[in-house]
């Protein structure tokens, strides 16, 4: 025969069945929150990582575009140019480690490019951001018109992809970031200047005639020993007209302001669900326990001790939370990694799903988070029955 | 054996206009002896049922003790107490009393099911019993499919299932009709000449022939 637990839970199934969606979805709020929460963190750290420099220094001109934040944060489809001059002034500055010119261009919606996106170029020479995260993916140099896609592209290896008329092919695909550079495209700045020149000669660049072997869209900095990023930029600014260096945890400020928005009104709404789910199982174990007074009255006059009352009530509580708490973990899964795309581009902020062993971490948490929460909202149903008065129960009902 | 018990008391907090107490059961000494069925008459309210609950180890007297073979029950622990009482004492409680999850049969197997040690031969009383209760049919049945006299007859075979040497009966014809009543009470008086000292507390007087030792109650007191 199996335990009262279990023929109490069998034999009433509608009960049993609205304390397991409960359960479920209390467990589901506080497992999918925390992947949202971590999932934005992990967001803006592959963002600070892929910047990977301490200062950007870009034409003063392209700071007054509407979309320079998204140009250079996301990656979105942008670009702007700065002549050779001004570049020397920048790299003539005191408390300059490392430096790497970077060239940007959109391709365009039109039949001369397979796809929209943002193009970046890298000098390989000096390179020291982006290098280091496609060797990641891919240990060879670049070869000319060679270009390596970013994970979300619907490019692979081998493939053959047109920019201006130009055919590329695809080096590498890396490793998914939850940032814009999902949906960039890198390559080397000879084949970007290749690139830029095509899109000029079919008359396709906004800037209009643009030299290519004179032009850069904007340098990544590292500060030198002694200096702070701070100092350096401050330098740049005053002395180098036209240029507008920027700290890039400036830069990423906004995006950082914003997860930060994001993720205290989420941290407070997994507060308020769990409240809630706490205060509704509560609610729901003590009538259900209350309708069953009769019931346990029963089991007393048979022999029950008043710990066995607690036990079956607290066994049949630990049941239905352990498998609500497994089915809310599995429908977290079920909606987070199939529509992370849609939750990514719903929030428009930085989005990286952990990694498997963090994803695990957070479910077994949730888990036993949700099972312990929900047995300890019947240990006070429990902790009641087992003081039941026999003898009134059982004339009272009567 | 015997189950005895003297200057039993139970006061409840009931706020009147002289007192804040109410004297339930006052001061009663009582014996059930084995073999002997005892019915204890007295109107509603009169301090039966407190009487029968503090007997049977269910409610903790005010003053007083009651003992089972010279042991003070009530100094043993829940859990001791709890067994003595799924061992010793079988009680037919008011009114319907079947869990409602568990089905006929393994409501009759309640006290074995409790402390899991339930042989064979305890299942095969079991059926012996629900046959002569007239529920073998029933077995598999929800307490919700019963009648009120069934559920009744089911209540009494858990009670007895054990072989219990003491049992206690509260109001165990209260809503049956005249056959269900009668079959009840042989059903007891039978379990009384088989060696079990049975107590039945009722207010109807059909009960009164079947009586070994007939007593009434009246304002908590024996008289």
């Amino acid at each position: 025969m199996k335990s009262i637990a279990v023929k109490n839970i069998k034999g009433r199934p509608a009960r049993s069945v609205i304390l397991v969606v409960i359960s479920m979805l209390l467990t589901f709020a506080i497992f999918g929150g925390t992947m949202v929460i971590s999932s934005l963190d992990s967001g803006l750290s592959a963002l600070e990582n892929r910047l990977g420099a301490d200062i950007m220094v870009v034409p003063f001109e392209a700071t007054t575009q509407k979309k320079f934040d998204d140009i250079v944060l996301q990656n979105a489809p942008g670009y702007f140019y700065m002549d050779n001059a001004r570049v020397q002034q920048v790299l003539e500055r005191e408390g300059i480690a490392q430096a790497s010119e970077q060239f940007f261009l959109a391709s365009a919606s039109a039949s001369c490019c397979s796809v929209a996106v943002q193009i970046i170029g890298y000098d390989p020479e000096t390179d020291f951001t982006i290098t280091p995260w496609i060797k990641k993916s891919y240990s060879d140099s670049l070869g000319e018109l060679d270009v390596v896609v970013g994970n979300d592209l619907n490019a692979f290896v081998g493939d053959t992809i047109s920019f201006y008329g130009v055919d590329c092919k695809v080096a590498a695909k890396l490793d998914k970031t939850g940032t814009g550079f999902d949906t960039a495209v890198f390559t080397t700045k000879d084949t970007i200047k290749r690139l830029i020149q095509s899109s000029v000669d079919l008359g396709m660049n906004i800037f209009g005639k643009v030299d290519p072997e004179n032009t850069v869209s904007c340098i990544m900095i590292n500060a030198a020993a002694g200096f702070t990023p701070e100092e350096v930029v401050n330098d740049i600014n005053l002395h180098v007209k036209n240029v507008k260096a920027i700290q890039s945890k400036e830069l990423i400020s906004g995006v950082s302001d914003s997860l930060g928005g994001v993720s205290g009104i989420i941290r407070v709404l997994i507060c308020a669900v769990w409240i809630l789910g706490v205060v509704i199982l509560l609610l729901a174990f003590t009538m259900s326990v209350n309708e069953r007074r009769k019931e346990f009255a029963v089991l007393r006059v048979a022999g029950a001790a008043r710990s066995r009352l607690a036990g079956i009530v607290l066994g049949e509580a630990l049941m239905i939370c352990i498998i609500g708490s497994i089915l809310g973990v599995l429908l977290g899964f079920a909606v987070i990694l199939p529509f992370n795309g849609v939750i990514e581009q719903a929030l428009g902020l930085p989005f990286l799903l952990p990694g498997a062993g963090r994803c695990a971490g957070y479910a077994l948490a949730s888990l036993l988070l949700c099972t312990l929460s929900g047995t300890l909202a019947a240990a006070v149903s429990a902790l009641r029955i087992s003081r039941i008065d026999t003898g009134v129960i059982l004339r009272g009902d009567n | 054996m015997i189950l005895s018990a003297s200057g039993l008391t139970k006061s409840f907090y009931r706020k009147t206009a002289n007192s804040n107490r109410f004297t339930a059961v006052d001061d009663v000494s009582i014996e059930l002896k084995d073999g002997v069925l005892t019915v204890l008459m007295g109107r509603s309210g009169s301090g039966k049922t407190t009487l029968m609950n503090m007997l049977s180890g269910l409610l903790q007297p005010s003053s007083g003790s009651v003992e089972l073979d010279g042991k003070d029950i009530y100094s043993l622990g829940d859990k001791e107490l709890s067994r003595l009482r799924n061992r010793s004492f079988g009680m037919i409680p008011q009114g319907q009393t079947a869990v409602s999850s568990l089905d006929i049969f393994e409501n009759i197997m309640l006290p074995f099911f409790l402390y899991k040690d339930s042989t064979p031969q305890d299942e095969e009383y079991a059926r012996e019993l629900m046959k002569r209760l007239d529920i073998a049919h029933l077995e598999a049945a929800k307490p919700a499919e019963l009648s009120g006299g069934e559920l009744r007859r089911m209540a009494i075979a858990r009670a007895v299932v054990r072989k219990p040497m003491v049992i206690f009966a509260d109001e165990p014809t209260g809503d049956l009709d005249d056959e269900n009543t009668s079959v009840v009470f042989e059903f007891l008086k039978e379990s009384a000449h088989q060696g079990a000292a049975v107590m039945v507390v009722t207010h109807e007087n059909d009960a009164k022939s079947y009586a070994d030792t007939l007593l009434e109650m009246k304002s908590g007191k024996i008289v």
